[in-house]
């Protein structure tokens, strides 16, 4: 296991922006900070061990019914998430609704078990799960930041843009009523991948 | 009656599982660069659908839902195996598309040309776990209701995939900045697509 196992996927290959996995179940999250981050947790901590569980097993499962064990595997685990969740955040939890349960069809997860699970150790697998995880959730946090900030004008609940700024309170400042929608979400992830790209200065795609 | 035109128009235009929540994007922005193979995929979606959506309602009616072991044992009213619903949702699901596949392949071959590679895919797809955990929570009163869900959304995510493999075939004409092609335009202009969807939403029915 070396450091760039780690730190890749949470840069140079990050999940969303190159790979263009697992935008599924989740933009629909980053409306406001606070369920992004909750949101950002669950998919690492999921990856990261049914990474580690599948790579335990990696030799035993017969190759026919592998998707069908790995989803099972999955799915147990968002189980045990969303019922944590539901103990203990419950108005996090109603925000997040049916993308909890959507964390089993995220493609990163699948891709990571086929992609790297099934041929390595349970270590590196667990490091690979985690590192995938956290470079998807730094994707959620900044579409999350820019949305809230300029939608609602608060962090994490917290007002940022002082009142008196706002028209109504005799100022010139307004919220932008677009980010709270949804195609805000998959406008500012072009964006992103525009960045990357430019960065990078080659297309994968 | 009219209920149920409401859950169709509703699902297909103001509800959209791709516009308005992100569900299926992988396999949406991965199939979608011609018209042909984009039909493919819709249509095996739609199909995939309309079989699952109402097979997973009778599995919530009538053994998942709060006290709906009751019509076994009297004593079982107070069960809630609700819990269960994401494991077995994934499971009925990959269960039926390996059944689907497996018919299709068997009476009609030139169906299964056709379909026959998007089909595997299906399993994965957010959308139609999506379509299911949506109809669990919103607690449709009957079957004629869900059969409408499922149709309409299936319709929906078919729509919006055809319409961005069109957009995406004219767009190899035009002079994009070269970080931005392929994936980066194309959620930028599922976004703006997203936007014009929106304008369905004054539709009250």
């Amino acid at each position: 296991m070396n450091k760039r196992t780690f730190l890749d996927p949470l840069f140079r290959s990050s999940p969303v922006p190159v790979l263009a996995l697992g935008i599924c179940s989740a933009l629909a999250v980053t409306v406001k900070l606070e369920p992004a981050l909750v949101m950002a947790l669950a998919v690492t901590l999921v990856t990261g061990f049914s990474e580690l569980l599948l790579s335990l097993i990696r030799n035993t499962i017969p190759n026919r019914i592998r998707i069908i064990v790995q989803l099972m595997v999955v799915a147990t685990l968002v189980i045990l998430v969303d019922q944590v969740l539901k103990a203990f955040a419950w108005e996090i939890s109603k925000q997040l609704s049916v993308f909890v349960g959507l964390i089993i069809t995220n493609c990163i997860i699948m891709g990571r078990i086929e992609a790297f699970a099934l041929n390595n150790k349970p270590l590196p697998a667990f490091m690979d799960g985690i590192a995938n995880g956290l470079g998807y959730g730094i994707v959620l946090v900044v579409v999350a930041v820019v949305r809230e900030l300029l939608g609602s004008g608060t962090l994490m609940g917290y007002r940022i843009v002082p009142e008196h700024w706002y028209v109504s309170q005799g100022g010139f400042y307004e919220n932008n009523g677009l980010f709270i929608l949804p195609p805000m979400a998959l406008i500012l992830v072009g964006l992103l991948v525009w960045i990357y790209n430019a960065k990078q200065a080659k297309s994968v795609w | 009656m009219v209920t149920v035109v409401d859950i169709f128009i509703k699902s297909i235009f103001t509800e959209n599982l791709i516009f308005a929540y992100f569900l299926g994007m992988c396999s949406y922005l991965a199939v979608s660069k011609t018209v042909k193979t984009a039909t493919g995929l819709g249509i095996a979606v739609l199909f995939v659908l309309l079989i699952t959506v109402p097979v997973n309602y009778l599995l919530h009616k009538y053994v998942l839902a709060p006290g709906a072991l009751e019509h076994i044992k009297p004593e079982w009213a107070t069960v809630d195996l609700s819990f269960l619903s994401f494991i077995l949702f994934i499971a009925v699901i990959a269960a039926i598309v390996q059944l689907v596949e497996m018919i299709i392949e068997k009476y009609s071959p030139a169906l299964y040309n056709n379909l026959g590679i998007f089909l595997p895919l299906i399993a994965v797809n957010c959308a139609i776990l999506g379509a299911s955990l949506f109809m669990q929570e919103r607690d449709y009163s009957s079957i004629s209701h869900v059969f409408a869900y499922a149709l309409g959304s299936g319709l929906g995510w078919l729509l919006a995939i055809v319409s961005i493999a069109a957009i995406r075939e004219k767009l190899s004409y035009s002079n994009i900045p070269a970080p931005m092609r392929g994936l980066g335009i194309s959620f930028i202009i599922t976004g703006l697509m997203g936007i014009a969807f929106m304008s369905f939403m004054g539709i009250a029915l």
